[in-house]
């Protein structure tokens, strides 16, 4: 028995004890702990084993990346010299082999993923911030700041990447990563903006939001406490799948040599530098680097479907 | 013809203030009035996006409610029963007609007055899984509107306060008070409902419109929450708009209900009285309609032909003249297409939008059902 | 007739089953101990669990029950439209028109479907392809089944429409689904069903979408289809009312069993099951008005943690020790046909039986007998 008195009267109201019943039942059925959405969502990520598998590829490559240089046996710098015309094949010493000045490929694959990774990684979170934010502004607020925004949105589209590429070269100098990161992530968030958008579009009419108008809660409340969390999961998804496409992206333009400077060391240059020496056979130059690219980005894209499972609210546990 | 005013009391004072409905006789004191409320929403089309059109969800409906009152709204898809209950709170922006909440004008009300109005009126939502927030707990679906609400005069600043009250809803609804730190998924279709109900009763509101609490649920639950429902109203005092399509509920829970079709109200009277002599045509086809669970009722049934007109595009007149079954049975009288009916008063709290509401009988009715042929011919729908 | 990829779900049989017998010459539909589970995350959910009834030749039969209890589960099992995984028939027989149709292979079952068994579902609009005319759609289903040309394929469908009452038939069958109301849509899926003649015809839940006017249109007809032509009706609802008015048998399922069945008369006017008798006292009517409803306590048993002995014990206003402990069998009920999943059948049930019998008077029309 508990008692409260009357918002109106000030009158003393006991509440009755009312005939649990159903409680007991329905105490069998919820779970021990009490978990929110993100630990539900960590939980069914978890379950899913290809993701699982991604995310523990990816984290060895991160690894690699971040440890590989220090670790690694050859100076990249270093020419010791090819013993071949080509380059080495993989041996014992050289266990990816040698690019044809001698390079030791496993040295050289370490430090690109720097890059790579890094461009992938950055440009995704620019995109990602810009796009929110203004899809959200877009959304919350409709009418002519919604149209004016998705207007830019479509010049954004419009702009040719690699012509931005060479425009941003004239300014940061050729090969800049810094570069490279802000074109993509700058040509890039009108695809996050869009997708921020339409979830806000169908957020604000959900029963949820419109509850917390008829108890009064404040509009900016609603946006940034109902609409905002209950929007970011698919977000979430479509930026891990954007930086598995901005590695490859990276990869395309250095391969033509757009990007990142021949001297520096990234897969797509690796790729590049490659390609002459197919035809002679030598595999090995261009065979590595492509299957890092390649195992990065099936990694992603692993964990990519791991949290578009996990994140469906209306898959339940 | 002029519209006759559905409220019990009998003066028809511009503008009434509180003291005058204190003034007025308990037994039926209006807590809700609502004049002439329309609500129509523009259709877009064309290159340039112009206003090419209306729904009119709500067309011209006046009605009251009494305080303490189980006013049920029933009608079918279309009928602007929902849109009527949310612009009556509010969430809906009304084209043109007014509503007093105890004598208070809501339509005028501003930011800070309409928020505090926001205290006195309430809404429970029809689905349970789409209405309580999924990345919230339990304890901030039902406290945040304590805390968007709070001033130094409530205490609800104070989270333990706040608190305490979640707990006391949660209690009065039927769940346990430990339950406000899950989280909506953790709880079956019934238990949602109760905490939306608990939400929508913790600011202690007068007045606080249902809809369609219930058709979400299962059976069995159903009933769990109608007789939670009722014990409510007798614990807080409340007054209850009762919107529902299932005409049994309807019947089951409320005093006095009020029909619509196509956003107008073509019937009001009290629940007793709709069932033992509808006035309507359209009342009657929604009756026979009901299937009721006795196999040993063999019903003439009176089907209506074809489907409900589109609310952008009702018939001129009244509205259900095209599939009314009086209006065939009379040899298809002009008044019908032309002349819109008003609501009248047949005495007796009851009220009628028909022209022809004195021939609205049950042998009419079954004279009409037997005349019918097995398989109806549909009409076409445009 | 080889595919050599089947995209459509393949419902094996189960394993390791012996079969009967076939059922009499006049029964249509027989369903055996049928067990359809369902393997997810968390482990096995026994959709249906053990469901046996008959459905003879030209009657109907009403399958009802809340949500989660097995009922459209077991509709889908008959179609063999599970998806396979996750789901498995488990165990049981089904015949059809003297075959036992879980161990024909699916090329065999795609002849039966649409043409000697069909099925009309909950939602016409997700159950019709947007893109096609409905006429369009009539025709496929004929063509498939019916060795005819596209012509005479049309001049069907255009048949089946004015049959279900839909006015300007031609005209109409050029219209696409979304040109139409809710109502019409389903008329239109009803004309599907019945195009090529079924003996056996599947209703899920056919109304429940639809208004009710527009309820009533559709009951009329498919109460009136099925005495022109003669076809045996499967109702799948969870609305007692329209079991009552619609068929002439009817089931209650409740945790994937069959708990009572009979004649619609019986079952609703003098049930024998303490769930039927608590759905029936729940259902909100005028009667009832200004008194509280008589709930069924609780709810449905969580699927995981399944309560030893009779599913709806916990629930049960006359349980005693025996139901916790003992899962009741479907008995006959003395003195009618009609069955019950409950130990009040049995002699020995005494002051409990004496209690409910009183409980279970005037239940659905509150006049006292």
């Amino acid at each position: 028995m508990t008692s409260r008195t009357d918002g109106i009267t000030g009158a003393a109201v006991v509440s009755p004890a009312m005939e649990n019943e159903d409680l007991e039942e329905a105490d069998v059925e919820v779970a021990l702990e009490s978990l929110n959405q993100w630990q539900l969502a960590t939980r069914r990520f978890l379950r899913h084993r290809m993701a699982l598998v991604g995310l523990t590829l990816l984290a060895i490559i991160v690894l690699i990346a971040i440890i590989g240089p220090i670790v690694a046996p050859y100076n990249p710098i270093d020419i010791p010299g090819a013993k071949e015309q080509g380059g080495d094949p993989p041996s014992l010493a050289h266990i990816m082999g040698t690019d044809d000045a001698g390079r030791d490929v496993y040295t050289n694959i370490v430090n690109g993923a720097h890059i790579s990774l890094a461009v992938g990684f950055f440009s995704t979170v620019i995109a990602g911030i810009i796009g929110v934010i203004v899809g959200a502004i877009a959304g919350a607020a409709g009418g002519l700041v919604d149209n004016l925004l998705m207007r830019v949105v479509d010049v954004t589209f419009a702009v040719p990447l690699l012509f931005l590429i060479l425009v941003a070269a004239v300014f940061f100098g050729q090969g800049s990563v810094l570069a490279l990161i802000l074109v993509f992530g700058l040509l890039q968030w009108g695809l996050i903006a869009r997708l921020v958008r339409a979830q806000f579009l169908s957020l604000r009419e959900s029963d949820f939001v419109e509850a917390a108008r008829a108890v009064g809660v404040s509009e900016s409340r609603i946006t940034f406490r109902h609409i905002l969390p209950n929007a970011l999961g698919p977000v979430i998804v479509v930026l891990t799948l954007l930086m598995a496409s901005n590695i490859v992206l990276e990869a395309f333009v250095s391969f033509l040599n757009f990007g990142v400077s021949a001297t520096d060391a990234t897969w797509g240059n690796a790729l590049s530098n490659a390609q002459p020496a197919m035809g002679n056979g030598n595999w090995w130059w261009a065979f590595f680097p492509g299957m890092c690219i390649a195992m990065t980005v099936i990694s992603i894209n692993f964990i990519g479907d791991g949290l578009r499972d996990a994140l469906d609210p209306r898959s339940r546990l | 013809m002029e519209q006759v005013d559905t409220t019990m009391a009998t003066s028809s004072v511009a503008a009434p203030t509180s003291e005058a409905a204190q003034a007025a006789p308990l037994a039926a004191q209006p807590l809700l009035e609502v004049r002439n409320l329309k609500t129509h929403f523009p259709i877009f089309g064309g290159i340039l996006r112009r206003r090419i059109g209306s729904v009119y969800a709500v067309d011209d409906v006046s009605m009251t409610v009494n305080r303490g009152e189980k006013f049920g709204l029933v009608g079918e898809s279309g009928c602007g029963k929902t849109t009527f209950g949310r612009t009556v709170l509010r969430l809906e922006r009304a084209t043109a007609g007014s509503v007093y909440m105890d004598g208070q004008d809501v339509m005028a009300l501003k930011d800070d007055a309409l928020k505090h109005m926001r205290r006195r009126m309430q809404l429970i939502f029809q689905d349970p899984y789409g209405s309580l927030n999924p990345r919230m707990p339990v304890s901030d679906i039902i406290g945040e509107g304590l805390l968007a609400q709070a001033d130094y005069e409530n205490g609800w600043f104070g989270r333990a306060n706040r608190d305490k009250t979640v707990g006391d809803y949660l209690e009065a609804v039927g769940l346990r008070r430990d339950y406000s730190r899950r989280y909506a998924h953790e709880f079956s279709g019934g238990q949602r409902q109760r905490i939306g109900i608990a939400r929508a009763l913790a600011l202690g509101p007068e007045f606080v419109v249902c809809d369609e609490p219930v058709s979400a649920l299962d059976v069995s639950i159903q009933s769990q929450i109608l007789n939670l429902l009722s014990d409510l109203r007798a614990e807080f005092n409340l007054t209850y708009l009762f919107i529902a399509h299932n005409l049994s509920v309807v019947q089951y829970f409320c005093e006095r209900i009020g029909v619509m079709y196509l956003g107008k109200l073509v019937e009001v009277a009290g629940t007793d009285a709709l069932y033992d002599h509808p006035r309507h045509p359209y009342t009657v086809a929604l009756l026979s309609a009901i299937p009721v669970p006795d196999p040993r009722v063999r019903k003439k049934r009176l089907v209506l032909k074809g489907d409900v007109p589109s609310p952008a595009n009702p018939p001129s007149g009244c509205r259900f003249h095209t599939r009314c079954w009086l209006r065939e049975r009379l040899g298809n009288p002009e008044q019908c297409a032309t002349v819109d009916p008003p609501l009248m008063d047949l005495g007796g709290g009851q009220f009628s939008a028909c022209h022809f509401a004195d021939k609205v009988s049950a042998e009419a009715a079954d004279e009409a059902a037997a005349r019918q042929s097995r398989v109806d011919t549909a009409a076409v729908v445009p | 007739m080889n595919t050599l990829v089947d995209l459509e779900p393949v419902t094996p049989a189960p394993k390791d089953r012996v079969v009967g017998p076939p059922p009499e010459p006049d029964v249509l539909l027989e369903v055996r101990g049928l067990k359809t589970h369902f393997h997810v995350m968390d482990g096995t959910v026994p959709a249906v669990d053990g469901v046996d009834f008959q459905l003879k030749r030209g009657e109907t039969l009403g399958l009802v029950g809340e949500s989660g209890c097995g009922k459209s589960v077991t509709s889908l099992s008959i179609m063999r439209l599970i998806d396979i995984p996750p789901g498995e028939i488990v165990a049981g027989e089904i015949w059809f028109d003297g075959r036992e149709i879980l161990s024909m292979p699916m090329s065999e079952m795609r002849r039966i479907r649409g043409a000697d068994m069909s099925m009309i579902f909950q939602e016409p609009m997700t159950s019709l392809n947007p893109v096609f005319p409905v006429g369009n759609q009539i025709a496929e289903a004929v063509k498939a089944h019916r060795n005819v040309s596209s012509k005479a394929a049309t001049a069907r469908a255009v048949e089946m429409l004015a049959a279900v009452g839909i006015a300007s038939p031609t005209k109409m069958a050029k219209r696409y689904p979304h040109e139409l109301s809710g109502g019409m849509r389903q008329r239109v899926m009803i004309a599907m069903a019945l195009s090529c003649d079924p003996m056996l015809v599947i209703a899920d839940e056919p109304t429940t979408a639809l208004d009710v006017t527009i309820q009533a249109q559709i009951l009329e007809l498919i109460k009136s289809m099925q005495e022109r032509t003669g076809a045996a009706l499967l109702l799948i609802t969870h609305d007692l009312a329209v079991v009552a008015e619609t068929v002439q048998h009817m089931a209650v399922m409740y945790a994937g069993r069959i708990v009572e069945s009979g004649t619609v008369d019986d079952v609703l006017l003098r049930p024998q099951h303490p769930y039927t008798l608590g759905l029936l006292n729940s259902i909100p009517a005028l009667h009832k008005r200004g008194r509280q409803l008589d709930v069924i306590k609780g709810v449905v048993p969580n699927p995981f943690h399944m309560p030893p002995g009779c599913k709806f014990q916990p629930r049960c206003p006359y349980a005693w020790d025996r139901c916790k402990n003992e899962e009741p069998q479907l008995v006959a009920i003395a003195g009618r046909e009609g069955l019950s999943r409950c130990f009040l059948q049995d002699p020995g049930a005494g002051a409990r039986r004496v209690e409910f019998d009183r409980a279970a008077v005037g239940t659905v029309s509150g006049e006292a007998v």
